[in-house]
């Protein structure tokens, strides 16, 4: 029994250690040397989309190969990775949330430097093509119109009732309209993203959604953009960096924190960014703009 | 460790205010469930009764398949029956998904295989003698079936608790068809992730002793009504 123990556990090992190189998917370019530095874990909560948009994928690895550091990420709700960060479960945050974080901030929950803006992409209205109550005609560029309009028709709309950053913005644009949505239309699905876009694509009904997520899934036999680019910037959805504040507890890696920090807002990642997505979607998912 | 007591205190909150929202949640989780367990039930008991007696092809091979099935993960059961739901799906017409209707389904599915395990295991040792015992009174397809019950009472019972905690308990088959929609699909499970989503883990726990309240409860019941059988 001991030897197979013991058999199993080295195979185990043998498994973890095979599958490190493959893990690590990085540019040819980028990867300067084959040993790298161990500098420990940092946690990093953050959003669903940047996370299921295959941003992180995309440009996790240079960080961590430049640093040393192995990153943690923690996809959850704005309002969760914000409360893991209030906990000190978390070391930084990469959040698109922008009221909340500004109260994260003022309650003293951030390190010194507070909030900084990475980049933004925005929020689109989908519905399925035969657009029930005409939103794409009307008020292709006014979200407040659209909204108005499918609670008049009372046609399906898929809130995600999560509070997640994106479920934030649709309520500010129902508060914007003066109406508080309810009845049978107004289904409040409590998931992520994802899952919403799926079943309004199954229910064949309206939902506002990030562009990132939209597009990596690729729901456009039925559904399609009704409304986007608000000429208001209602629909404008800004991500920001913010390091946890190091005196929470003594377990938190603030200097790995302040390193991850500095990196999304230096110059080449902020191309990084800017140009992800290009390759697979013809155009890119973020906007970078940090100052 | 300070979540936990919150939890508690919050649980009795919720529990003597009657807070509305938690008790729709309880009464649908309850209704899902108790249909499952009672359809699983009515297929479970006669198809287990009916495997143990007769012996036929490929019995042990169909016996290997059940057992795998009872420790089939919920959300795998979930993610085959909303394919076969799905608009695009086999039976896409009926427009199910998002339906209680669908997430009794996906449970029955869940529970049956374990209701028919057990029962089948239950009847291991004891099937030749009831067999015995039907013929000398003569009794006919549905009085044995009715022996058979009787005789195997303990395990059947035993049976219809683990369907029913499996039932209740499992949030993957009831997030995935059901998808939490508030009011109209939402059980305990798929809230409580929902609240663990939202950070809001005092409120979530409360739920989750309001649960294990119920498991508790309706435990109880099965085994008593075990007892009084017995005696």
């Amino acid at each position: 029994m001991k030897r197979v123990g013991i058999g199993l556990a080295v195979c185990m090992l043998m498994l973890c250690a095979c599958s490190k190189p493959q893990e690590a998917k990085v540019p040819s370019e980028t990867r300067v040397s084959t040993e790298a530095k161990d500098a420990g874990e940092l946690i990093l909560a953050t959003t669903t989309s940047t996370k299921d948009s295959g941003l992180l994928d995309a440009i996790l690895p240079v960080f961590e190969e430049a640093t040393g550091y192995s990153v943690s990420v923690i996809s959850v709700g704005s309002g969760e990775a914000m409360k893991m960060g209030e906990n000190g479960e978390a070391d930084v945050l990469l959040v698109h949330s922008p009221a909340a974080e500004k109260a994260f901030v003022e309650e003293g929950h951030a390190d010194e430097d507070g909030r900084k803006d990475v980049m933004y992409n925005d929020f689109i209205l989908v519905g399925p093509k035969d657009d029930p109550a005409g939103v794409g005609a009307e008020w292709a560029n006014d979200a407040v119109g659209a909204f108005k309009a499918i609670s008049e028709k009372q046609s399906p709309f898929i809130s995600r009732s999560d509070e997640s950053g994106t479920h934030k913005k649709e309520l500010a644009i129902w508060e914007k309209c003066a109406i508080e949505p309810s009845g049978d239309w107004y289904i409040q699905a409590g998931t992520g993203m994802g899952a919403v876009l799926e079943m309004a694509n199954e229910k064949l009904a309206y939902t506002l959604s990030d562009r990132a997520t939209w597009l990596n899934l690729g729901l456009d036999e039925d559904l399609t953009i009704l409304c986007e680019k608000d000429e208001s910037g209602i629909l404008y959805n800004q991500y920001g960096v913010i390091c946890v504040n190091p005196e929470k507890n003594e377990n938190i890696n603030h200097e790995g924190a302040k390193e991850f920090q500095n990196w999304i807002l230096s110059e080449e990642t902020q191309k990084l960014i800017g140009e992800y997505g290009t390759e697979t979607y013809g155009a890119p998912l973020f906007t970078p703009n940090a100052q | 460790m300070n979540i936990i007591i919150e939890g508690i205190r919050e649980a009795f909150r919720l529990i003597f205010t009657l807070d509305k929202e938690v008790f729709d949640v309880v009464f649908l989780s309850l209704r899902v469930s108790l249909i499952s367990l009672f359809m699983a039930g009515t297929l479970g008991v006669p198809l287990g009764i009916f495997i143990a007696k007769h012996s036929f092809f490929m019995k042990d091979f169909l016996m290997r398949i059940i057992y795998t099935l009872m420790g089939m993960p919920p959300v795998l059961c979930g993610l085959v029956v909303y394919i076969v739901f799905m608009r695009r799906g086999p039976l896409g017409s009926l427009k199910l998904n998002y339906t209680v209707t669908v997430m009794i389904i996906a449970q029955t599915l869940l529970i049956l295989p374990i209701i028919i395990g057990l029962t089948v295991n239950g009847a291991r040792d004891k099937e030749r003698r009831i067999k015995a015992l039907a013929k000398t009174l003569g009794a006919d397809t549905f009085q044995t079936l009715k022996l058979f019950i009787y005789e195997l009472r303990y395990s059947i019972i035993t049976a219809l608790v683990s369907g029913f905690s499996r039932g209740i308990s499992e949030v993957g088959a009831v997030m995935i068809v059901g998808g939490n929609i508030e009011g109209k699909t939402r059980v305990m499970t798929t809230y409580i992730s929902q609240l663990k989503g939202m950070g809001q883990f005092e409120r979530a726990v409360a739920v989750g002793i309001i649960l294990l309240i119920l498991s508790f409860i309706m435990n109880t019941i099965l085994y008593n009504f075990q007892k009084e059988k017995s005696c």
